[in-house]
């Protein structure tokens, strides 16, 4: 079994200490110049001031903010362009072209650079395409940024500028609750198992709500949305938005429903608890145990309608080809995004990605046992029973749940680029007629596995 | 919130070409709808009188510069007619080669054009790499990939080259494979077909009333094609059966044109196969006097030339009829109780090319 | 024989019309003066069937417009060519929409170029050119800008 490889609340204390030591060192210096040459009294004058820095509140502060940092900032800006990437690559394979080709292939350092400074009267050599296109949403994001930031006369300003922050903002605190591995995770706490013991007890991490976060802040989205299109002040951006927030909101209702099929067969909102409930025991279906089969939630038939439904919900909340047609229509040019230029069209943009981002990692928690995997070979002892101790995986849990979430993106993709897109009226119709009827049957048949069959 | 009238275009990504079309909703639904053009009007008929009768193919390859080989051969045809020369069975044969590859060329734009109107983007590329095929062959033969200048009044400018009937036939050969394809991808999901099937419908009668033809017509159940009914060229020694749906809607549109492309690749290898030898090109004189008309069965429809000349050596009429300038007016009729979302599908699969339009 | 002898039969006898000839093989072609269109299409339409209306094309010779009419018959396969006859200083003629819904934009658009109305047309507005503007420019006294390359051989030869 593999091992996380990110202790991030452990990592970001051990950095916020050793930063606030380091902050701490002039201050030490100070401290020693006023005793020892200025004849201050012992202790120093700057005494308080260390202890204030180093005291377990400040440490705390900073290691959230640098727990925050490291998740939201580098794990999804990394994830973000992988999937940018995966995306634009995969699409354009399914069209039989190669796709974006600028990447770090492209520029060719190893050579004699003479060549490529613009001196006057020598040409300047463009990068070649022979990169693999990984730089290249990194450029179209630079470019976004450089453009020029226009509001529209008559928008309702404030509207305006808070839409995308509203969209931007929940999106972020989804990823909050979304954990990556047993130690890559913001939001949670650790606990003892087995409960009351003594000996043998290991340290688990623990988030009671978890999933129902993810869920309640995925929601506030479609405010955003309608929010941006009624403040741009065009007939289309109004339509734009309406439609998607019906879309939305529509969907919610066969997502969250769903979960409850998932909450009902297992007990639990806790989204470490639902991975080591698929991960710890062999495939259980009542009485009967298939040794060699983990105990991932697709594997069982009782919950396939529930997983088929959460899979077509997740398409259509993250806006995809075939439900996009609020922002990807033709006759609306962009939709509810129209008016919208610059980076702030890039946010929105970008954060269509991370909410399937978010809808994936869901999916992988949910129904294919989140981030477990075998390690293949382990460096140091592996500690069954403090695994986040001392073991180095080769393979560590964030790879499989990277594998997991890369994967279930590629069946997005595969599915978003081989169909039309449907009308606003088919896709409500689709939502409300044939999806909640289907998730109500999962719970249904949910609750009949788990009064009949037992726990699982 | 009542009636309005929405603007849809000129600038639009929807339109394919520049022309607005203004539609009247009631909520969602459409409750009429007004074609405007002529953004691309460009004094095609004043022109062309005052440019000798064969300089003028090269206008009339860019009356429609996706279908150009049509457009200059119905031209020609009609320039035949008042000067009275026919062009010898050899250049007749190539002329229907050279017009079916172009037909097909067309479709294919067309295909290309209409999958991402419905949001099925690999439609585009897919449907231009095989439209490069042909381009390919065309250029092969003519040159020139669009706006070959190619037809000739009295035949075609060159023959065809030697190893062409080969590439012809293979690219044919891949292209029927390949179709197969297109069609799965279009097909194989429900979701196109949710899309089109009872979109658009017009009747029989209402779209011969308003002047309908081609494809557009064939879908609603007349079986008129004018290769068979008003044959030119070498149309009569080859066997060919019009394709036709009985629907009306925009899916029996767009299957008229798929099975179409499958027609006219038969043809393609008959004509090939039955190509008379001897000369491709008869001589016209230089000066005309009289009036004659010809009509073509154009990708879009109906396309008719009526030449005017009055003993100088060019016309003094060319009046251009085309067979989207009915079409798209025949579109009201078409959109009236369909949703706003619904026009897209409606719009693409009637195949408009503004160039033959505003003339 | 066929059924272009028998449609030119059929409007001789009814019509009289100042020249009638078979073009070729299906066609007919006859000329009318403007107040006969609308009785002439009528019987064309409902007598002989004739389902479409292909073209309405509008040429100005120098003493006189005509207005020249392709019908087409889907059904019995043949075409009729009218040329009606309109004087210089009273360019209008009545209107075929009543009979073809299709006549509806052709007439536009001869009206748009040439400036021949169209009486009873339900919406004679231009078509092509913008809405307000005053010219019609196929009319031949409208100016061709042209290059010396441009002027036919005639011109040259001194010819009109």
């Amino acid at each position: 079994m593999s091992g996380h490889l990110i202790d991030l609340y452990g990592w970001s204390h051990a950095i916020a200490s050793f930063l606030l030591w380091l902050g701490s060192l002039p201050l030490e210096l100070g401290n020693w110049v006023a005793i020892n040459l200025t004849g201050a009294p012992s202790p120093g004058p700057l005494t308080g001031v260390i202890g204030f820095l180093t005291s377990d509140g400040i440490t705390s502060l900073t290691a959230a903010i640098i727990a925050i940092n490291i998740m939201l900032v580098w794990a999804a800006a990394l994830h973000l362009f992988t999937l940018m990437w995966i995306e634009r690559k995969l699409y354009s394979r399914l069209q039989d072209r190669r796709g974006i080709m600028i990447g770090l292939g492209s520029f060719d350092f190893l050579a004699s650079t003479l060549g490529r400074i613009p001196i006057i009267g020598r040409p300047f050599r463009r990068p070649s395409h022979l990169g693999t296109g990984y730089l290249q949403n990194l450029a179209d994001g630079i470019k976004l940024i450089q453009k020029e930031v226009i509001t529209p006369t008559n928008a309702d300003r404030w509207m305006f500028h808070v839409a995308p922050v509203l969209i931007t903002v929940s999106t972020l605190m989804a990823f909050v609750a979304l954990p990556w591995s047993d130690g890559m995770w913001l939001m949670g706490s650790y606990e003892t198992r087995p409960l009351g013991c003594v000996t043998d007890c290991t340290s688990v991490p623990v988030n009671q709500w978890g999933i129902l976060f993810i869920l309640a802040v995925f929601s506030i989205a479609p405010l955003g949305i309608l929010i941006a299109g009624w403040a741009s002040n065009n007939k289309y951006t109004l339509i734009g938005g309406m439609r998607a927030a019906a879309q939305l909101m529509s969907y919610e209702i066969p997502l969250a429903l769903c979960v409850i099929a998932i909450v009902v067969f297992s007990g639990t909102l806790d989204p470490f608890e639902l991975v080591r409930r698929q991960t710890e025991r062999p495939f259980t279906f009542g009485p009967w145990t298939i040794d060699f089969l983990p105990n991932w939630y697709i594997l069982n038939p009782i919950l396939w309608i529930a997983f088929i439904v959460f899979f077509i919900s997740v398409i259509a909340e993250a806006e995809r080809i075939p439900f996009d047609i609020p922002e990807a229509e033709a006759e609306l040019v962009e939709g509810w995004t129209t008016e919208y230029s610059g980076m702030r069209f890039g946010l929105v943009f970008a954060f269509k990605w991370l909410r399937a981002l978010i809808g994936a990692g869901l999916i992988s928690i949910l129904f294919f046992g989140g981030w477990t995997g075998p390690a293949f070979v382990t460096l140091g002892v592996e500690n069954l029973t403090t695994p986040q101790a001392e073991a180095i995986y080769i393979l560590p849990q964030e790879f499989w749940f990277s594998l997991r979430v890369y994967i279930i993106f590629i069946v997005f993709v595969w599915i978003g680029w081989s169909v039309p897109r449907i009308r606003i009226d088919q896709i409500l119709n689709i939502g409300w007629r044939r999806l909640v009827p289907l998730s109500l049957l999962a719970i249904l048949l949910a609750a009949g596995a788990r009064a009949w069959l037992g726990g699982f | 919130m009542g009636e309005m009238w929405i603007n849809m275009g000129p600038q639009h990504p929807m339109t394919h070409g520049l022309w607005n079309l203004r539609i009247k909703v009631d909520g969602e639904t459409i409750v009429d709808a007004e074609p405007e053009i002529g953004y691309l009007h460009r004094g095609y008929e004043k022109i062309m009188e005052v440019r000798e009768f064969q300089k003028n193919v090269v206008l009339t390859d860019r009356l429609c510069y996706v279908s150009s080989i049509t457009w200059s051969h119905c031209y020609c045809l009609a320039c035949e007619e008042i000067m009275g020369v026919e062009a010898p069975p050899r250049g007749q044969y190539l002329r229907v080669v050279t017009n079916e590859l172009q037909r097909i060329a067309s479709h294919l734009m067309w295909l290309a054009a209409y999958g991402p109107d419905l949001g099925l983007l690999t439609a585009l590329l897919w449907a231009l790499r095989e439209r490069e095929l042909f381009l390919d062959l065309i250029q092969l033969i003519s040159g020139a990939r669009m706006n070959q200048n190619y037809p000739r009044i009295g035949g075609v400018r060159n023959d065809m080259p030697p190893d062409f009937e080969k590439y012809c036939r293979k690219v044919i050969a891949h292209f029927r494979k390949k179709l197969r394809d297109h069609e799965q991808l279009f097909e194989q999901s429900k979701l196109f077909q949710m899309r089109t099937v009872g979109v658009g419908r017009i009747s029989r009668a209402q779209a011969m009333d308003w002047g309908v033809t081609g494809p557009n017509l064939r879908a609603t159940g007349a079986r008129i094609d004018l290769r068979t009914l008003d044959p030119y060229d070498a149309y009569p020694d080859l066997t060919f059966e019009a394709v036709t749906r009985s629907e009306g809607d925009s899916y029996a549109r767009y299957k008229v044109r798929m099975e179409e492309m499958k027609a006219s690749c038969d043809l393609i290898e008959e004509a090939l196969a039955s190509m008379p030898e001897g000369p491709y090109r008869s001589k016209p004189p230089r000066r005309a006097e009289g009036e004659g008309f010809r009509r073509t069965e154009d990708s879009r429809g109906e396309a008719m030339f009526y030449v005017i000349g009055d003993g100088d050596d060019r016309p003094y009429r060319v009046k251009i009829r085309s067979p989207v300038y009915s079409s798209i007016f025949a579109a009201p009729l078409m959109m009236r109780g369909n949703k706003i979302a619904d026009v897209v599908a409606i719009m693409g699969s009637i195949d408009v090319c503004v160039g033959e339009m505003d003339k | 024989m066929g059924v272009e002898g028998e449609v030119l039969g059929k409007l001789r006898e009814r019509f009289r019309p100042s020249d009638a000839a078979i073009v070729r093989e299906r066609v007919v072609r006859i000329g009318i003066e403007r107040n006969d269109l609308l009785p002439v299409c009528r019987f064309l339409k409902e007598t002989l069937g004739v389902e479409h209306l292909t073209c309405i094309s509008a040429v100005d010779w120098r003493d006189r417009y005509e207005c020249v009419y392709h019908l087409t018959s889907w059904s019995r396969n043949f075409m009729v060519q009218i040329n009606a006859r309109i004087p210089k200083d009273d360019p209008h003629i009545d209107s075929l929409t009543p009979l073809w819904n299709g006549a509806n934009v052709h007439e536009r658009e001869a009206y748009d170029l040439m400036g021949i109305v169209f009486d009873g047309h339900p919406n004679l507005v231009r078509i092509l050119l913008p809405k307000d503007y005053e010219f019609h420019p196929l009319r031949k006294d409208f100016p061709q800008e042209v290059d010396r390359q441009y002027v036919s051989r005639r011109k040259i030869g001194g010819g009109g």
